[in-house]
């Protein structure tokens, strides 16, 4: 583990170093990166401007949920985000020359052109969760539930990322389906779940787990009544569930790994 | 005791709605540490396949795979320091990094000694005529540049066992002879062992002592060249233009097998001496000029599988 994020570190460092010699269209890219994803939220806040809730939340509320969920997705894609070209390397053939060499297959994938300018998305994310912090009332318990919640959420991006690109092990041209579940989940957590029916809700506990990225530990931080009456260490279940989804997508890259075809010639 | 062992090696690829297709079938053959091994055989018939099991990029179907001890697809990282793999079709080089990021990153990759490093790159880069690209992105190198950097990339951590795919496809004659003279010299001076796959037999008389021809996954012959010629048969090919048109030649050894207005085409045996059959030739006509052909390879092998 230790191992590999050295690995990690010392060729991230230099795709990091190779990007520095575009120094302008790095810092556009930061620059755009930032503007992009804010706009995100500007339509929330536009929303607000004709609505008093959404779901039961206010606006520094959905804040909340925007921000946790931003957070964990952002640093999640910026480390692990360049699975999602797997079916890319294996056509180029990219992915038979990182099975030649001595570093986890995991971690080449994951730093192949490793960028830094993602860093933007984090930022603003971040940006938008400490203005919504401003308004929580605060206890230790809730402190630390939230800490919790932006680690456990980022583990479950990850988990997610991973598990969903090796389906292109099977089917090389599947990457839109798995953007359906990472972008999509990240874009899903940012609203309060209670704007769907219960019955998405549950397939979100129960099936494919995205409410616990923030939205079961969110009620705790801000003080709402679970809508459907779960106990009250639901909201404390995140990591037990972070760390389950993070065990199957490593068990699932393995048997993609192991029934890996490659192309001709 | 052999580097490589080889026994029983399959493999299946399954295609859903058609039948499996064995690409390698029950392939064994053992090489020994500092062979140069000519691997080939017609496209399609599992040349590829079996390189790629033998680096452990694909898992067999059934059969067993021993490289300097270890099994590829189980001991995959641990093999990679050991190996160095060239794909002639494909770059193993970062596209949009200069040369010498590519082998910096391999360094750290395979965390060679950076002294070792040091050393073998400032060898290679000699050798191979390196020197003036290196600051080049990969992308704006020629196939045959590339081609040398990939050799150098696959050489900084001092493997033991080279396997190279088609190393030489596409490259003008100049660009091939020296690819030759470089990967001869390494075998003698390193003792680096070698394999490799190529459609030209130049290659294969260049550098290999030895020649395993594979086709339709199975292996159809394992010894020298010149017993390939042999045992398939193969013939070499004289083309005689007479200064006139005439009846089909006539002379000991050889036979006429196509005749062309004062052009005519004569075979004879592959692993026979050209001499005495162009002498008696020029003796008993008027020629005007001659040529040898050689074997084509792959009409070798079609007449070895024909069998």
């Amino acid at each position: 583990m230790i191992e590999g994020a050295v690995r990690y570190a010392q060729i991230a460092r230099l795709w990091v170093r190779a990007s520095r010699a575009y120094p302008v269209s790095w810092a556009l890219l930061v620059v755009g990166g930032f503007l992009i994803t804010g706009i995100d939220f500007v339509g929330i806040w536009i929303l607000f401007q004709n609505v008093t809730d959404l779901g039961g939340f206010d606006l520094h509320e959905v804040a909340f949920l925007y921000g946790t969920s931003g957070v964990a997705f952002a640093i999640a894609d910026l480390f692990v985000g360049r699975i999602e070209r797997l079916g890319q390397m294996i056509r180029l053939g990219r992915f038979d020359q990182m099975l030649v060499r001595p570093v986890p297959l995991l971690v080449q994938v994951c730093a192949d052109e490793f960028a830094l300018r993602r860093f933007s998305r984090i930022a603003q994310a971040a940006l938008v969760l400490g203005w919504a912090c401003t308004f929580v009332d605060w206890s230790t318990s809730r402190v630390l539930l939230t800490v919790l919640t932006v680690v456990a959420a980022t583990v479950i991006f990850v988990a997610l990322f991973v598990g969903m690109a090796c389906i292109q092990f099977w089917t090389i041209d599947s990457a839109e389906v798995a953007n359906a579940f990472t972008y999509g989940g990240n874009a899903v957590t940012s609203y309060p779940l209670t704007i769907f029916p219960s019955e998405v809700l549950k397939v979100m506990t129960f099936v494919l787990p995205l409410a616990f990225v923030n939205w079961y530990p969110s009620l705790y931080v801000l003080g709402h009544e679970d809508p459907l009456g779960y106990p009250d260490w639901t909201q404390w279940l995140s990591p037990v569930v972070a760390a389950l989804l993070a065990v199957v997508a490593l068990l699932v890259w393995r048997v993609g790994v192991r029934s890996y075809r490659s192309t001709g010639s | 005791m052999a580097l490589i062992e080889v026994a029983g090696l399959t493999r299946t690829f399954k295609v859903r709605g058609r039948p499996p297709v064995e690409a390698v079938k029950d392939l064994t053959f053992a090489v020994d540490p500092g062979e140069m091994v000519g691997y080939i055989g017609p496209n399609g018939a599992g040349k590829s396949t079996t390189i790629k099991m033998l680096t452990g990029i694909l898992v067999p179907t059934s059969g067993s795979i021993r490289v300097a001890g270890v099994d590829p697809s189980r001991r995959r990282t641990q093999l990679a320091r050991r190996i160095g793999v060239v794909f002639g079709q494909r770059t193993t080089l970062w596209w949009d990094l200069p040369l010498r990021d590519s082998f910096e990153l391999l360094q750290k990759i395979y965390r060679t000694d950076p002294a070792r490093h040091r050393a073998n790159l400032a060898e290679f880069v000699e050798l191979l005529g390196l020197g003036d690209l290196l600051l080049t992105p990969v992308r704006q190198l020629s196939l045959g540049q590339r081609m040398r950097g990939d050799i150098a990339a696959a050489l900084l951590h001092d493997p033991e066992i080279l396997y190279l795919d088609e190393p030489t496809i596409g490259l003008d004659v100049v660009s091939k002879g020296r690819l030759r003279d470089f990967l001869r010299t390494l075998n003698a001076e390193r003792g680096t062992t070698l394999l490799l796959t190529t459609h030209d037999l130049q290659d294969i008389e260049a550098l290999c002592r030895r020649v395993l021809v594979i086709d339709h996954g199975t292996t159809v012959y394992d010894g020298t060249l010149a017993g390939l010629h042999r045992q398939g048969g193969s013939t070499r090919t004289l083309v005689v233009d007479l200064v006139d048109e005439g009846p089909a030649i006539e002379v000991p050894g050889a036979t006429v097998r196509r005749v062309e207005g004062p052009r005519q085409w004569l075979s004879f045996p592959a692993d026979a001496s050209a001499a005495p059959v162009v002498s008696a030739v020029v003796g008993a006509y008027d020629v005007a000029d001659l040529s040898v052909q050689e074997p084509d390879i792959e009409d070798v092998i079609r007449e070895l599988y024909l069998r």
